[in-house]
Parts: structure tokens; sequence; C-alpha cells
């Protein structure tokens, strides 16, 4: 059996959201992820630190409170400064403030280096097999 | 009436006085306790019966009288110790937590791969051990693979004990055996990014303490006579601590609770408490805390580090505590690092020491103690809490000469205690003081080896409340 793939999971910033982040512990947990969640109040240090002491194979951010732009700038950039140019960025939630249109979100925060980004509404059953793809487990066998 | 039990000789070797405390277990009752000055150049031994003679002038108890006799040391440097991990906030922070739970004096930390300015470092350190840890369970391994690498081809003399990534450690510990070390490989300092699993390297490091250091110290004669020198002093004081604060099913201890130990070279805090956050709307942050904590101020003493200590705390912050706007701070400070082992000769150097004594209480509960971060959220002011939450704790302990030969101790010991001023350190808002007057905590420590009930109920005697009249009379 491969080695289970590992998740960084946390709400960035000064973002108290806690109930989507327990619930994306658990569907990421089963199925067969080894997560460990940071919780709310993540600062982008903590993120890396994690990721660096885990081996991380993924970080996933959470913003729901509309200031993501600002939190997650510049975190693709510590990583790369931590050393782990191979981990997968994934970021979702309440990303912006009000009715912007989704498709400039979405360039907005590839540009900062993540790797998919989701939209509000995105259940986790949507991501599951994105995240299994990007990691190359798509061959049927355990996460 | 209670028997008496087994009588014991319980010795302290400590840095710079060698203590005897003469107890017996039925009761409990302390029967005399004395002390002389270490001895390390001329041997350990001439210090020790210095004290016990004095001892046997007390109490008429001579060596042969005790059934058993155990001691502690942080004589010759203590047990010297470096810490090395990966993330400084993450498993270098939970190998020095290890480190200093376990008793040593730790003299650095290191973290990402070693590199050869460090590991000349390290050996320049000529430490007595090295905790070697780095990843979590299944976690990073390339960083303590190098590092293992670098250590195996180093001139490090003393043993590694490995308590990193267990998938990395048994090829850590070939690597390090094949670089001709001594090896001890034990669980993981933190298996989980959120667990801290620091009682396995503690223990490792006791029984190394026991089989390897007294010897490389010297203290081998000592060891024959006394028939073990069991553990490093502080940790003998962590465990009096955690004993007095957890009880026993049928004799309560005093609760959660905080020891401050000031000496001449460091100051040590000890707390015994969970730290959760009392207040709502608090989320914690930070690596999960130990029940048992102690931290070490090595900028913080009113001897050795006397200087060191005016720098950290500040003139301006020392004259206010004297109340003397043009004390002359540095030359009081130089007055006091001559005066090692005594108390200083006039008025004003003992005012200065005494002040100097508050200022270092204040500073090591403040390090020690969490902290309280307002954050503004779009939600209106939440707080982060990194550190222990004491505001609850109802027992606060003074241990060392500053605090206990102090004019005023009760006013040194209240350096602990919560300050409106700074109202995001959470230090003990209303404890009760007490004084370790006679210098029992690390018996005591000691005593619990053999019989934790007597050692519970000797602290539990001994401890004397601080600034209540008549309190001080000793039987």
């Amino acid at each position: 059996m491969a080695e289970r793939k590992t998740i960084v999971l946390g709400v960035i910033g000064a973002d108290v959201h806690a109930i989507g982040n327990k619930i994306l512990e658990y569907a990421f947990r089963d199925a067969g992820f080894n997560v460990v969640n940071l919780g709310v109040l993540v600062s982008q240090e903590e993120f890396v630190h994690a990721a660096v002491e885990t081996a991380a194979d993924v970080i996933a951010v959470s913003s729901l409170y509309g200031h993501g732009e600002i939190d997650c700038r510049g975190l693709r950039e510590k990583c790369r400064e931590a050393g782990l140019d191979h981990l997968l960025l994934y970021v979702g939630g309440n990303l912006v403030v009000g009715k912007q249109d989704w498709a400039e979100t979405e360039a907005k925060f590839k540009a900062m280096g993540f790797d998919r980004v989701f939209p509000p509404g995105t259940l986790p059953q949507d991501v599951i097999p994105l995240l299994r793809r990007d990691l190359g487990l798509d061959d049927g066998g355990e996460a | 009436m209670p028997g008496t039990g087994e009588r014991l000789l319980l010795i302290d070797f400590g840095s710079t006085f060698t203590k005897v405390v003469a107890v017996e277990t039925g009761g409990p009752r302390l029967v005399g306790a004395a002390q002389a000055p270490t001895t390390v150049t001329e041997g350990i031994m001439a210090g020790l019966r210095e004290a016990l003679a004095l001892l046997e002038a007390e109490t008429g108890l001579r060596p042969g009288d005790f059934s058993r006799k155990l001691a502690a040391s942080s004589a010759a440097g203590g047990l010297r110790m470096v810490a090395v991990g990966l993330v400084p906030e993450l498993t270098v922070e939970a190998a020095r937590r290890a480190a200093l739970g376990a008793g040593a004096k730790l003299l650095q930390g290191f973290a990402y791969e070693l590199t050869p300015e460090d590991v000349a470092q390290i050996e320049a350190l000529d430490p007595d051990l090295l905790l070697l840890a780095g990843g979590t369970d299944g976690g990073n391994r390339e960083v303590i693979l190098h590092n293992a690498r670098v250590l195996a081809g180093s001139g490090l003399r003393a043993p590694v004990i490995v308590a990193g990534n267990r998938s990395a450690a048994p090829e850590v510990e070939r690597i390090l055996t094949g670089g001709g070390k001594e090896v001890r490989r034990t669980e993981n300092v933190m298996p989980e990014l959120d667990r801290l699993n620091v009682e396995p390297a503690r223990q490792v490091i006791r029984t190394l303490f026991f089989e390897r250091i007294v010897h490389a110290k010297g203290l081998e004669v000592a060891q024959e006579f006394v028939g073990g020198i069991v553990m490093p002093t502080p940790a003998a004081v962590l465990q009096a601590a955690e004993l007095l604060a957890r009880g026993l099913p049928d004799e309560p201890g005093l609760g959660e609770l905080l020891v401050v130990d000031v000496g001449g070279a460091t100051t040590d805090v000890h707390s015994l408490a969970k730290g959760e956050p009392t207040k709502p709307n608090v989320a914690w942050k930070g690596l999960p805390e130990p029940f048992a904590k102690r931290t070490v101020e090595g900028d913080l003493g009113v001897r050795v580090s006397a200087a060191t200590a005016v720098e950290t705390i500040g003139e301006d912050r020392l004259r206010r505590l004297l109340g003397d706007p043009a004390a002359p701070i540095r030359e009081r400070a130089a007055e006091l690092a001559r005066a090692t082992g005594r108390l200083p000769a006039t008025p004003e150097g003992r005012a200065f020491d005494q002040a100097l004594a508050r200022a270092c209480v204040e500073v090591a509960t403040e390090r020690h103690a969490g902290r309280l971060e307002t954050l503004y959220t779009p939600f209106g002011a939440t707080y982060l809490q990194k550190g222990k939450d004491l505001t609850r704790l109802g027992v606060v302990i003074g241990t060392g000469g500053p605090v206990i030969r102090a004019g005023d101790p009760a006013w040194v010991l209240a350096g602990a205690v919560f300050d409106a001023g700074s109202p995001e350190v959470l230090k003990p808002e209303k404890p009760a003081l007490f004084l370790d007057r006679q210098y029992l905590l690390a018996a005591a420590g000691l005593l619990a080896e053999v019989d934790r009930q007597a050692a519970l109920r000797l602290m539990k005697q001994a401890l004397v409340p601080c600034g209540e009249e008549g309190a001080h009379a000793r039987s």
C-alpha cells in the first residue's frame, strides 16, 4: 500500500469560521488522507512550518471573511523559501467581498501560485477527486 | 503515634552549595538540614563531609545511621545538553522542552540542516548529551538523516538520543552508530503536529544521566558513598512540584501551582498547570503545553549573571523598584558579582540584591506565562493565547537563596503576580505565596523516589506562607 498523502488544513488570517474547517477535516480523513488541521486564525508561517515538519503534499487554505486576497498573498513564495517546491496549494471559501466576477477571482489566486481555487458553495466531494488526480492517486488505489 | 519509618539522607550537590537533609518517613519528620560550599576542584566529597559534620552537630546523626541515601546533582556544570530539531517553533521547541523537563541545562538549540559551522559549534560546546529530533512521524526525513550524517562524522563525544520521525529513526541510529556514536533511540518528541510526547525522551535522559554522566563528571566517589546520584537537581525540584500539585489518592495536593527558583546564575520557573484558556473567545495557538513545564532564564541571576540581568531588565526598571532614581546600578551589579555565595556588605547593596531578585522573578515569570494577543476581526475582537494561562493558579512558591534570604521575601515573590499594567501576560492573579525556607523541594523530589506520601506531607508541613507573622519559626 502506498504511503498516505498529507494535507495541512486551516483557516487563514483573522478568520474564526470553524465549522467548514471541521467538515473538511472529516471529509479528507474519510477519503483516506492524513490530515493536519491547524484550525482557525492560522498565519502563513504556521502553514509553512507545519508543512515542513510533516512533509505535507498539500496545503489547503480556507478563507471565509472576504480578506482572502490580502491573507494569501506571498504564501507560495514562503513555500518556495522553505524548500516546498512540489507542494500543492488549494484555496477556497468566500475569497473576496461582494459580487465579483469568479473568473477574475480565480485568475487572481492562480497568479498568486494556487493550483486550485474553489468558489463559494464547493462541496468536499467536488474537491476530493481533483486532489486524487493532482496527487497521482487515480489508479484506483488508496489515498 | 506513627513510627519513625525509614531514616533517609537526601543530598543535593548544587552548583554553589551541597545541601543535606535528614528525614524520617514515619510521621514524616524533618530531622535536620545543613549545607556547605560545593567543592569541585578538591573533590566533591570534601564539601559533602563538611555538610555532614554540620548535620551531625545539629542532630547527632552519622552517615551510618541512615538506611538509605539519595542524591541529586547540578554540580560540575549540571547536565549540559544540546537540542537539534527541524523547525524552531516545532520540533526544536519540543526537544528543548524535553531537555529542560529532564532537568538539563540547555546550551543551545539548532534548527534545519546543520551547517559545518553549527557542527563546529556543537563540538566546541562539548555537551554531555545531544537530543536529535526532527520531523513528525511519517513527516520530513531528509533533515534528520542529513543531521545524523554530519554528526556521525563529527568529533561529538556525547551520546545521542534519537527522538525524531519514527520512519527515519532506524536509519538515523544506523548512521550514528556507524560513526562510532553511542545512540539511544526513543519515541518522537512530536509524533504529530498537535501532540507533544516528551516523557519517553525525558526517561532516557535520566537513565543516561545515572549511567554515564555521573562518571564522566568525576562524581563516582560520591556515587559510591551515596548509592545513587539519581537525577539532576532541577528534575528533583520538578518532580516534587508535580507531586505537590497533583497530590495522592489519599493525600490531597495544593492544586495547580508555580515554583520560582532564583539563583546566582539562572532563574528557573516551573508551572504545574494545564494552562487552558480561562476566558471566552480565546483561540489557543502554538505547541501543546506539558502539565509540568520548566523554563530556565540564563540571563537572569543575581550573582554570576548580575550584569547580564541588568542588561535584560534595564536600569530604569531597577531604579523604579529601588525607589531611588539616582542608584548606581552598574556598580551595584558588579558588587553582587563579587559577592558570590554571600550577602552584600552594605544596606544599599542588600536593597539592590533584593530589587534585582524581584526583577528576575518578574521577567522570568513574564516569559514563562502565556500571552493573550487581541486580534480585531470583521466580527469584533477575538483573542489568541500563546503558552499557558496561569491566571487562576492558587499557589506560588519561592525558592533559592535570593528569594528566601531577602529582607522582604513576600515582595520579591510578588513579582510573579499578575500586573494590571501588562494584562496580556497571563500570570497568577490572586495566588497565595509560599516560601521553601528550608530548601526542601529538591530533597522532597528525591524522597518521592522512595515514599511519595512522606514527600508530599513533608512539603505541606515545611512550606511557609509568605508575609505571615510568626510563620517563620522553625521547629
